[in-house]
């Protein structure tokens, strides 16, 4: 079997003294959707945020494509086809939706015009407030922004840190349909979630960390259907 | 008629002078405000940036003088202030390579930066008292023509008892500034530099995940609020005249200019300039001759505080905002 | 104080050395002439009892800065605003000012006060549009009733005897009362500015404090019925004896000829030591004042919320009410030293009130000094004092070794006519130096 297209093996690391992460494996192949669930407090974000390089590892690998990143600035692996929507703050409030989009593009020299055009396509609500600015939208188009923002860089990974936190139940079933549309074109998706039933649901791996382990790593519906994760993690 | 002397008189004495220090005061608050916004600290030798750049353009001007070189009826500074911008800008980006990136890359509390700007301050400001020939004197350096329009022509050509001037300097600083804030805000607006100097102003974080380039910004941004603090400074001078310590004096009104306009917004910051330089000129006009004009005869000067206090409006405008509206008028950054 | 020497529990030694150090330039000052030093001792007393109340000022300013985080960008106006007291309190009494408008003047600051206080009052009570409306009436109608009574009374007091006096005049109490009066000035200025600028962020308290100290500073010039504005007030009473009465009193000259000095030598001495008695007795007291503060449970929450304002507020500590309350109490104690520094020079000279000077020069101090430290304060003030009158000889002696290689002429005479306004700069590198390489002072916090 050839090695995933994402692979972040035995992390180990933390902000300060003490480590968060204790050995924790993420792998996402090629047009998978990836889940990270698990209690508050299990590092889930901080998982994301370590094969993202905003963390120092102290231990443990990431690789993308098969290229070793591990030593890379969270701006290089953007340059090496990571696209990365933060939680909160993940859009440029005073700038136009358009404006938003093309600062996702800073760093391609070539024509994006397509990209925009197919994030447009992707997210139509978004795209008839091109000219609006981005803190003037409601919660789930912001979400909307920071994603194709990210889609911008015409990225082979995307990483979602908790998109839906904040938004309506409806309209957190649009964003998850269209992070299924997302994967769909090819594009390999890790998402930390809280909505954890639903995201499984859409979920072709899950990884269910507890102390910044792995606790359960398995096919999403495995995970639904197992009882032990559902009497645990998701309520019953 | 009586009327019209009463327009003409508003015109010549309010609108005019508050216009031409309005848009003075609105070239200092943008570069206050987009210091602001990219560097997060509010620069207290801004100030001093103003009398530094203008002392070097006085220079230049009187080299070029030297050598017989001027632009006829325009005052000669007009030509040396684009080399006094360069070399304003210079020192400028010397400071903030020797000083601020330090505190910029440690992400030291904005109030360390501010005190390391009081440092920048003192040094300028003695740089600024030891120039040969300028030092703490008061300096006259406009040359070419005085009026656009001038009293007596303006009253033979109208016949009103009251007159109207122009001085060149007054319409030449509202038409440079009208200039410099077309180009900042079509560069803003429309270029990839001044976005992402937008984008890294929105949301630090963010533009740097998008691969925009901090120092970039950041030298950008010096030379942009130094070439208008120059900019502000010669004209200002040109105006009135130069002395240093009135150029650390504006520093008041600049500050309230941008922050009535809500710091980091430089839009808010050209509005609130005018709003400043409107509300200190019609405080402290002595409106007793308009009155009489309009039928209202007065003993008293009618004016409601005397020039000397013209730096409380500012305050006073400040506190206003502060305890009503934090964010300014035009929606600043709040921290 | 054990809290200083827990202080430089890495190095004891450091604080003594640099007042040892600090001691030696005064010395050299005092008996060693040369092109460096006067060898005066007046002049050394002199640049000392200065010193002293910059520390005193440091000391406030570093009570709001060190204990709070408070950036005060007006210490020159609250400086002013201590130095109106000795003349209110304790100059004679002037003629027919009083009856030319005394009372009249009182009545229309009070109406003054009053009218903000109503529209304060107006904007909280009435509730809906009519608010604004309401609260512009009041301060529109307060003001024309505050103008109304006041220019005619301002005019009458300043017609008065305007030549020699024209200001309202002193109570003629003792000077040193003057003191806790000047203090209670400041602090009051100070209370209105930080209820409005403090708990939003800290660059607008130091924008609104800069305002603030420019405006004293402008009343102070422009309102000669206070204090003859720029006119000046001289003659202020002193708390110590006079030169020239100590030269005329035979026991003092045969004291001095004992000593082997000059009777105007030994008196100016004498006065000067006198004042630095009493300077150094009240910088003492304020030090204990402030350890004992700083210890008590009062000092300790002060010390929590500048550590971690977000902690104590989650902790329920009103954050806003203790900055307010230090920002008061910081104020006062520079009100005090603008008393002092009036008295010491027996004249108030609005036009002397320099920002640079007496605002971002103390800042100067207190960054070198360290800040939260009070024998750091002491300590940065007096050398940072010293240096800086020291300097204005020594730039000019060291551009002429600099410029002794040039030739006589135009350049020359330029560089060393500027040479005296070298100390901004090299005032400028200490502090950007300091706040670099030993941001916390040079008798750091423990």
């Amino acid at each position: 079997m050839a090695s995933p297209y994402l692979s972040a093996t035995d992390m180990r690391g933390g902000y300060g003294k003490a480590d968060i992460l204790n050995g924790c494996t993420l792998t996402v192949d090629k047009g998978q959707i990836a889940v990270i669930v698990g209690p508050n407090g299990a590092g889930k974000s901080t998982a994301m945020k370590a094969v993202f390089g905003m963390l120092n590892l102290r231990e443990g690998r990431v690789t993308l494509g098969g290229e070793d990143i591990t030593a890379l600035t969270p701006q290089e692996r953007v340059r090496k086809g990571m696209g990365f929507v933060p939680q909160t703050h993940n859009i440029f409030p005073t700038m136009t939706v358009e404006e938003n989009l093309e600062m996702g593009a800073y760093i391609r020299e070539d024509d994006y015009r397509d990209t925009m055009a197919q994030v447009y396509e992707l997210f139509p609500a978004v795209a008839d407030k091109r000219r609006q600015n981005a803190g003037e939208l409601s919660g789930g188009q912001r979400q909307q922004v920071a994603v194709g923002r990210a889609l911008m860089t015409r990225p082979s990974l995307l990483m979602l840190d908790e998109p839906t936190a904040g938004v309506s139940p409806i309209v957190m079933d649009e964003l998850f349909d269209r992070i299924i549309e997302v994967a769909r074109t090819g594009i390999s998706i890790l998402m930390v979630e809280q909505n954890a039933r639903q995201a499984l649901e859409i979920a072709d791996v899950g990884y269910v960390l507890v102390q910044g382990a792995n606790r359960y790593t398995d096919s999403g519906s495995a995970l639904l259907a197992d009882p032990e994760v559902r009497r645990t993690f998701l309520g019953g | 008629m009586d009327i019209l002397n009463a327009l003409v008189a508003i015109l010549n004495f309010v609108v005019i002078p508050a216009a031409s220090y309005g848009a003075q005061l609105a070239l200092g608050a943008l570069g206050v405000t987009l210091i602001y916004g990219i560097l997060r600290f509010s620069n207290f030798a801004h100030g001093d940036t103003m009398a530094f750049g203008t002392a070097l353009v006085i220079l230049v001007t009187w080299g070029l003088q030297a050598i017989g070189i001027s632009l006829g009826p325009l005052p000669t500074a007009l030509l040396a202030l684009p080399i006094g911008i360069a070399l304003c800008a210079v020192f400028v980006l010397a400071t903030d390579r020797v000083v601020y990136r330090f505190y910029r890359r440690k992400r030291s509390d904005p109030i360390i930066l501010v005190m390391a700007s009081v440092g920048v301050m003192f040094i300028m400001n003695g740089l600024t008292r030891m120039t040969p020939k300028i030092g703490v004197n008061e300096v006259r350096f406009d040359d070419g023509a005085r009026f656009l329009i001038s009293v007596q022509e303006f009253k033979a050509w109208t016949g009103l008892n009251e007159g109207l001037a122009l001085r060149v300097s007054q319409a030449l600083t509202l038409v440079v500034t009208a200039l410099a804030c077309w180009a900042l805000f079509r560069f803003l607006n429309r270029s990839r530099a001044g976005k992402a100097m937008r984008a890294y102003s929105d949301n630090e974080d963010l533009a740097l995940l998008s691969g925009i380039d901090p120092e970039r910004v950041v030298r950008l941004t010096w030379i942009i609020a130094t070439a208008l603090a120059v900019t502000a400074g010669t004209l200002y001078g040109l105006d009135k005249s130069f002395k240093a310590f009135n150029y650390f004096q504006i520093l008041l009104p600049i500050f309230a200019a941008a922050i009535v306009g809500g710091l980091g917004n430089p839009l808010g910051a050209v509005a609130g300039g005018f709003i400043v330089a409107f509300s200190e000129v019609a405080v402290t006009y002595p409106w007793k001759k308009i009155a009489a004009y309009l039928g209202f005869q007065s003993d008293g000067m009618l004016q409601l505080l005397s020039t000397e206090y013209k730096f409380a409006v500012s305050f006073v405008i400040l506190i206003v905002v502060l305890l009503f509206r934090p964010t300014g008028l035009f929606r600043g950054k709040s921290v | 104080m054990s809290h200083t020497r827990q202080a430089e529990a890495s190095n004891p030694w450091r604080a003594p050395l640099l007042f040892l150090v600090l001691a030696v330039l005064f010395v050299l000052e005092g008996s060693f002439r040369s092109a460096l030093f006067s060898g005066s001792w007046n002049t050394a007393l002199g640049i000392l009892n200065m010193g002293l109340i910059s520390a005193i000022m440091v000391l406030g300013v570093n009570m709001q800065w060190g204990y709070a985080g408070l950036f005060n960008a007006g210490v020159v106006g609250f400086l002013a605003l201590g130095g109106l007291a000795p003349v209110l309190v304790s100059t004679a009494p002037v003629a027919g000012a009083w009856a030319a408008g005394g009372p009249r003047v009182i009545l229309a600051l009070a109406v003054g006060l009053g009218t903000l206080a109503l529209a304060a009052l107006a904007w909280r009570r009435i509730a809906g549009p009519l608010r604004v409306v309401a609260m512009i009436a009041v301060l529109v109608a307060g003001f024309v009733l505050y103008r109304y009574l006041f220019d005619p009374a301002v005019a009458a007091i300043e017609a008065n005897n305007s030549a020699a006096a024209g200001n309202i005049g002193g109570l003629g109490w003792t000077v040193l009362l003057s003191w806790p009066v000047g203090a209670l000035f400041a602090a009051a200025a100070a209370w209105g500015v930080g209820k409005v600028a403090l708990g939003l962020r800290s660059d607008y308290l130091a924008i609104a404090t800069l305002g603030i100290g420019e405006i004293i500073v402008a009343v102070m010039r422009n309102e000669e019925w206070l204090a003859r504005g720029v006119k000046n007030m001289s003659g202020i009473p002193r708390p110590v004896p006079y030169e020239l009465d100590l030269q005329s009193d035979p026991g003092f000259v045969a004291k001095a000829a004992e000593w082997g000095m000059d009777p105007g030598t030994a008196s100016g001495i004498w006065v000067k030591l006198m004042y630095a008695g009493l300077f150094g007795a009240v910088l003492l007291a304020l030090i204990l004042l402030a350890e004992l503060a700083l210890k008590s449970p009062w000092g300790r929450m002060m010390r929590a919320i500048r550590d971690n304002e977000t902690a104590a507020e989650a902790m329920g500590k009103h954050v806003t009410r203790r900055h307010l309350q230090i920002f008061v109490i910081g104020s006062a104690v520079i009100g005090l030293a603008g008393a002092m520094m009036v008295t010491l020079d027996g004249l108030l000279s609005p036009n002397s009130f320099n920002p640079l000077r007496y605002t971002f020069l103390i800042w100067v101090m207190v960054i070198v000094g360290g800040s939260g430290n009070n024998w750091g304060a002491v300590l940065g003030a007096v050398l940072i004092w010293f240096l800086w009158i020291k300097a204005e000889v020594w730039g000019p002696e060291l551009m002429r070794l600099i410029t002794l290689p040039l030739p006589e002429g135009a350049f020359r005479s330029h560089m060393l006519g500027g040479a005296p306004h070298m100390r901004f700069i090299a005032l400028g590198l200490v502090l950007l130096l300091v706040l670099r390489f030993a941001p916390r002072g040079l008798v750091p916090e423990k």
